[in-house]
């Protein structure tokens, strides 16, 4: 019997019993799709991540209190009061000039009220210095970032991120206006005038929802940020690297400065490059995709034993055809490929249009807002061959014992029933 | 053209070995027509199925065209049943939801003959159905769906055809119309054919009367078929 012949007799079968052949089928289309979908999801949010965090700038160096790393990171000011990591170091590190390095910027982050007439809104206030706006690589929709001479006369401005400034001056430009930042549930209200407004940032970048102010000013005002020996608490302090220079060095010779200005053998903080980050949450995005993609999977297998439960019914449903066919010449082979080919054939149908669907619905999802959260899907053309792959290995698995089991029928006995 | 010799069948039915057929010799020419009576479980379908090669002898030599075919593996069986022998059932045995010359083509797929289409049509017309080519089994009379299983088993030009009480499910008229035309393959064709039947209605028509009980022989005896013994013209199709 030819394949051609195998293959008729496959559509024939197939066709006669539509609806079940499609239920068959749907199960391999869920299996598929959601390995292509779920697989895009978590290679998605790597991408998303990643993009965040070489977003922030380029060869940067992210130096935290232990104490304060875990709130600071998120960008509140909680842990300010017991971070180790103060002006001074920011100003050695400077100060030392430690080869490879371009910049040094240090912030304070405080959670605040942003407050402009009768609007007002949550923001994180930075408070920090010039350099942060070219370490941090952060381009300006209208105005100017903070300046070297805000910087040195404590100038009470401030630098307001997009959705800040559309909060509160919907519409209008907010250059030259004046904004009062209410700290500590309102125990301070202090007033800046405003001197620029940040471009959009790219991905869901924190700066859109931050306002910067120069630290000089701000601390002149907030007795708690300094220590009792009169150094001023920051809450990270970000070093740039320049382009081209071993950043493990630059690394390794800060943390050898900050030790020795510490006073101690043990790193009372966290320093991290870019690149730390981005492997730290590849590693952990990477681990999601395993979990989503065995989900998947297990869907998949299950779609499988539908193909296989299915062939096993259509073989004792048949039992009269296979002795027919048995009788006028069929050998047992060509009872095997008939029934295998039949398998297939289910499982192929349904791992096209599962790749079909799955492809389809990760381009529909892809940049949606989801949950609050905008959704990045990225295809990964190896997803789709391991779907289809695992689709077609489950067809032949599930298609091969059913196979045997019909070409084994006796055809004395087929025949009589 | 088929030698039996001493041929044996026993089946095991839990511990008890039931002998269905018991030193059975049988010899078929080419062109004979052999009608093979019993009573139930006189192992005339047993016979039948050795025959066509459905079935193994537990004992005893089967040669087809000289050659032994009793233990030939099952694959070389397989294909050898379907060149040389035909079968037509009681139930006709057609596929639900075939047409007619699909149902005639199924064998040659098989085969792998070329102008499969063309050879189904051809057997069609020799069983009368030239104008139910495209009809399902179940647009088909009993006695049409018997023809079409007929046409199905000519088309591979067999050796023998082999039929299992075709008329056990037709009325009368019916079954005379089959049995003139079996009987007309065998006169015009000079087709072989062996029908297993308990109606003398049927063993009318064959040159030779083979009877059993259980498991043996006991009579052969050859005679003038039925249209012999009527005046030219009275007979056939």
């Amino acid at each position: 019997m030819s394949l051609l012949d195998a293959f008729r007799i496959t559509l024939r079968a197939i066709f006669a019993n539509r609806l079940r052949s499609a239920l068959t089928s749907l199960g391999i289309v869920i299996g598929v799709s959601s390995v292509i979908v779920l697989i895009a999801v978590g290679q998605g949010t790597q991408q998303g991540v990643t993009d965040r965090i070489r977003g922030l700038g380029t060869g940067l160096i992210f130096i935290e209190s232990s104490a304060a790393a875990t709130t600071a990171q998120t960008g509140g000011g909680a842990g300010l009061a017991e971070s180790t990591l103060v002006q001074g170091d920011a100003d050695a590190i400077e100060a030392n000039a430690i080869p490879g390095v371009a910049g040094v910027a240090s912030r304070v982050a405080i959670d605040a009220q942003v407050v402009a007439g009768a609007n007002n809104v949550g923001a994180t206030v930075i408070s920090t210095s010039s350099e942060y706006g070219e370490v941090r690589d952060l381009g300006m929709l209208t105005g100017s970032f903070i300046t070297p001479l805000h910087d040195q006369e404590g100038w009470m401005v401030a630098v307001l991120g997009t959705r800040v400034a559309e909060t509160l001056y919907p519409g209008e430009d907010p250059v030259g206006r004046e904004v009062r930042l209410s700290f500590g549930g309102g125990r301070l209200t202090l007033p800046f005038s405003v001197v620029g407004v940040l471009e959009e940032q790219g991905g869901a970048s924190e700066a859109n929802d931050q306002a910067f102010v120069p630290l000089t000013g701000l601390a002149s005002r907030i007795r708690f940020l300094y220590t009792p020996t009169g150094d001023l608490r920051v809450s990270q302090i970000d070093v740039q690297a320049q382009s081209g220079a071993d950043e493990a060095r630059v690394k390794e010779d800060i943390t050898e400065l900050l030790l020795f200005r510490h006073e101690t053998t043990q790193p009372d903080f966290v320093i991290q490059s870019q690149d730390d980050l981005i492997s730290a949450a590849t590693e952990v995005s990477n681990t999601l995709s395993i979990l989503l993609g065995s989900i998947a999977g297990i869907s998949l297998l299950v779609g499988g034993i539908g193909v296989f439960n299915i062939m096993l019914v259509s073989v004792s449903e048949r039992t009269r055809e296979v002795g027919i066919r048995r009788a006028v010449g069929a050998t047992t082979r060509d009872i095997v490929k008939q029934f295998v080919t039949e398998a297939l054939t289910l499982t192929l149908f349904g791992g096209l249009a599962g790749m079909a669907i799955g492809v389809g619905v990760s381009l529909a999802v892809d940049g949606r807002e989801i949950g609050g959260q905008v959704m990045t899907m990225l295809i990964q053309p190896w997803s789709i061959l391991a779907a289809f792959g695992v689709a077609t290995a489950v067809g032949l698995a599930s298609g091969i014992y059913p196979a045997y089991r019909a070409a084994t029928i006796d055809p004395i006995a087929a025949l009589r029933t | 053209m088929i030698v039996l010799r001493d041929i044996g069948r026993v089946y095991q039915t839990g511990g008890a070995a039931v002998h269905a057929l018991e030193g059975v010799s049988l010899d078929v020419d080419r062109g004979e027509f052999v009608a093979v009576m019993g009573p139930s479980g006189s192992g005339k379908t047993t016979l039948m199925n050795i025959l066509g090669l459905l079935d193994r002898p537990s004992a005893g030599r089967y040669l087809l065209g000289g050659s032994d075919v009793a233990r030939l593996p099952d694959d070389t069986l397989a294909r050898l049943r379907g060149r040389a022998f035909g079968f037509v059932f009681q139930s006709y045995n057609l596929l639900p939801r075939m047409t007619a010359l699909e149902q005639v083509e199924l064998p040659l797929i098989y085969q792998g003959t070329a102008d499969r289409r063309r050879r189904a049509a051809e057997a069609l017309v020799r069983v009368g159905l030239h104008d139910r080519l495209g009809h399902q089994p179940t647009e088909l009379s009993g006695g049409e769906q018997q023809r079409v299983a007929i046409a199905r088993s000519l088309v591979v030009d067999p050796l023998v055809l082999l039929a299992d009480e075709p008329t056990g499910a037709l009325d009368t008229a019916t079954e005379a119309d089959l049995m003139r035309l079996f009987s007309e393959l065998v006169e015009n064709h000079g087709l072989t054919v062996v029908v297993v039947t308990h109606e003398p209605s049927v063993a009318r028509y064959a040159g030779r009367i083979v009877k059993m009980r259980d498991g043996r022989i006991i009579e052969d005896s050859r005679r003038l078929r039925e249209w012999e013994t009527h005046a030219p013209g009275e007979v056939g199709r």
